[in-house]
């Protein structure tokens, strides 16, 4: 008969074991790991690349001849014949416009640096989502049924995927960004090894909540092609309509809304806040304060759910 | 010890507010004894065994647990019973010895005794072998075993078998019950478990509860069961077939007669010594008997006496039966 000892420890021991399990599963398969990496990386590599903004501005882009000439009807007030503007010292003075709006709408002078942390969250949003499909997988297989039928807390099966999920992003990330240094990520003066630790605690925040909405979702669901449609339908909108890949301020109101309140734009922000853009604190703290009540929020209604819908 | 150690009362399961699967069930199970579910297939065996294992809330009636209510003391349940479910649930990417241990982790049960547990239950359904193999290269005896194991690994006091050799061959079919035996026998355990093979609880169980429709229809050991058919039958056929109800009615023992496509079928006791007193009375009468089969009553007809299920194929088209259990099914998950 089992010791009430062993009644006591299960409680936490369940969450742990079936965390395990999951990242054992994950590191039995490089070829799964390797895919999920590479994933991001040809992103980076074609979208971060090709897309050079930064260079669209740039002087050689103008094709401004040597001499402009201005007609006099151009002129305030008019005048009969014409001024004459020197090219190549207006060339470079467009030159300078380039850096200047990148900065100014990206917050940093070149798109790939923009972009590939962009990455991360995108990382976050992809890991999470098939957290969902597992569950499925594992009501389909019967080891769902099996491990309600122990003392393991209904909690507990939610909270494994979540922390499974968070610590697979983590990891995932962490690989993001190393690459994206080699490729030419640009750092910001304000960017210190410290600030690594705030990424992944930021990350942490989004994986649980996301996670806990893809979980609850998934909860009763017994066809992974359902979950599967509700990750396609999400998955766009999410990356989309969010600051991953371009500014919000540039984005026409109705975009502008929705980005504001998902979730994925505050991610990306506190990340490049603190790798990419001169750190402003005030920002960062509202990024966190969101992330925070996000995945309280929707961790407390997973748990909830999973109490209800585990058992019958 | 006659104990009851599970006690159903009013067992009640409605899916979806109108499918009635489990229809106020009401049984006992005594300490020590191996009590099966015998039943088609969507007769409500599984979800029985599902609300007794406190995965589904019965929508009436109670039931006990070694004196745990199910709806209530769910935890204390789920500690004292080892559960080896119908699907093979061990995770294919890990190893035998790895499932194991993640079911003693479930349990909370330490990684020291675990690991000894494991090892002593590998031993006994012979997997230590192939502990270190990923369970995807298991054959589907193999993985039956190993579900068996994971099912003790909190030493249960009642183990709960959902058609524990479904889909297996016949050979590792019977082995399967030997370690099942084998177990009982080792632990002296209670067993719980549903099939739809007649060998089987023929060969396995102690007593024998009869489902259809859910609803428990006969409660007994294998023998009683049989015995309550009314003894042996005899079959004879007779040259030119003429009718001779009446004489063998009139013979001694003799407790049921029915004519069916030339031939007879006679219900009677201690058929080896009625038939002889049978083929006399008949020749005395001048028929001539031309062929004879004495039979003892199997699992099988007492099986089909009690679910009418010839009969039932008849009334209801197996579309529609088959358009239920589809229900049945998705309801259930």
């Amino acid at each position: 008969m089992s010791t009430s000892n062993e009644h006591n420890a299960s409680k936490f021991h369940g969450i742990w074991a079936l965390t395990k399990r999951e990242l054992k599963k994950w590191l039995k398969e490089p070829l799964i790991l390797l895919m999920a990496v590479l994933q991001p990386v040809i992103w980076m590599g074609l979208f971060g690349k090709a897309m050079n903004l930064g260079n669209m501005f740039s002087s050689s882009n103008l094709n401004i001849p040597s001499v402009l000439p201005i007609p006099g009807s151009a002129v305030v007030p008019p005048q009969s014949g014409s001024i004459y503007i020197s090219g190549t010292a207006l060339s470079q003075m467009f030159g300078n416009l380039g850096p200047s709006i990148m900065h100014n709408i990206f917050g940093v002078s070149d798109y790939f640096s923009y972009m590939s942390v962009g990455m991360i969250s995108f990382i976050v949003m992809f890991t999470t989502m098939f957290s969902g499909m597992s569950i499925v997988w594992d009501r389909r297989l019967g080891f769902l049924n099996k491990v309600l039928s122990t003392p393991v807390s209904r909690g507990a099966v939610i909270l494994s995927k979540v922390f499974n999920a968070s610590l697979r992003a983590m990891f995932q990330a962490t690989i993001i960004l190393v690459l994206a240094v080699i490729f030419g990520l640009q750092v910001s003066s304000t960017f210190s090894p410290i600030n690594i630790l705030g990424l992944y605690a930021a990350i942490f925040l989004l994986c649980v909540g996301l996670s806990s909405v893809f979980l609850a979702l998934a909860l009763r669901s017994t066809k992974w092609e359902t979950q599967m449609a509700i990750v396609n339908l999400l998955n766009l909108p999410l990356m989309f309509a969010s600051n991953t890949f371009f500014p919000i301020s540039q984005m026409p109101e109705w975009i502008q809304a929705i980005a504001r309140v998902n979730p994925v734009s505050y991610l990306t922000d506190a990340v490049r806040q603190l790798t990419v853009y001169q750190l402003d604190s005030t920002a960062l703290m509202f990024d966190f304060a969101f992330l925070g009540v996000f995945a309280l929020i929707f961790s407390a209604i997973g748990i909830a759910l999973s109490w209800r819908y585990l058992t019958k | 010890m006659s104990e009851e150690i599970i006690k159903a009362e009013g067992l009640t399961k409605v899916f979806n507010k109108h499918l009635v699967a489990v229809d106020h069930v009401n049984f006992a199970i005594k300490r020590g004894e191996i009590f099966g579910f015998l039943g088609p297939n969507g007769a409500g065996k599984t979800t029985t065994i599902n609300m007794l294992i406190t995965l589904l809330k019965p929508t009436e009636g109670t039931a006990s647990v070694l004196g745990f209510d199910i709806a209530k003391q769910h935890d204390n349940v789920r500690h004292v019973i080892g559960v080896v479910p119908q699907e093979y649930t061990a995770d294919e990417d890990l190893t035998g010895l790895e499932n194991i241990l993640l079911c003693a982790d479930l349990y909370g049960i330490p990684r020291k005794t675990a690991k000894e547990r494991a090892e002593e239950l590998l031993k006994l359904v012979e997997l230590t072998d192939f502990k270190d193999k990923k369970v995807q290269t298991y054959s589907g005896g193999m993985r039956r075993r190993l579900e068996l194991a994971c099912g003790l690994i909190n030493r249960p006091i009642i183990l709960f078998l959902d058609e524990p050799t479904l889909g297996l061959d016949v050979q590792t079919r019977t082995a399967t019950w030997n370690y099942i035996k084998k177990l009982k026998k080792e632990f002296g355990m209670t067993l719980f478990m549903t099939t739809h093979y007649l060998e089987e609880a023929d060969s396995l169980c102690d007593r024998i509860a009869i489902i259809d429709h859910g609803k428990i229809i006969v409660v007994g050991t294998p023998e009683d069961l049989k015995h309550s058919l009314g003894g042996d039958v005899i079959t004879l056929s007779i040259k030119d077939d003429p009718d001779v109800t009446d004489v063998i009615r009139s013979v001694g023992n003799v407790k049921d007669v029915k004519r069916e496509d030339g031939s007879y079928r006679i219900k009677a006791e201690l058929g080896e010594v009625t038939a002889p007193f049978v083929i006399e009375a008949l020749r005395k009468k001048g028929y001539v008997v031309t062929k004879l089969m004495l039979t003892e009553p199997t699992l099988n007809e007492v099986y089909l006496e009690y679910t009418g299920r010839s009969l039932r194929d008849t009334e209801e088209s197996a579309e529609a039966f088959r358009a239920q259990r589809m229900t049945m099914r998705r309801a259930r998950t």
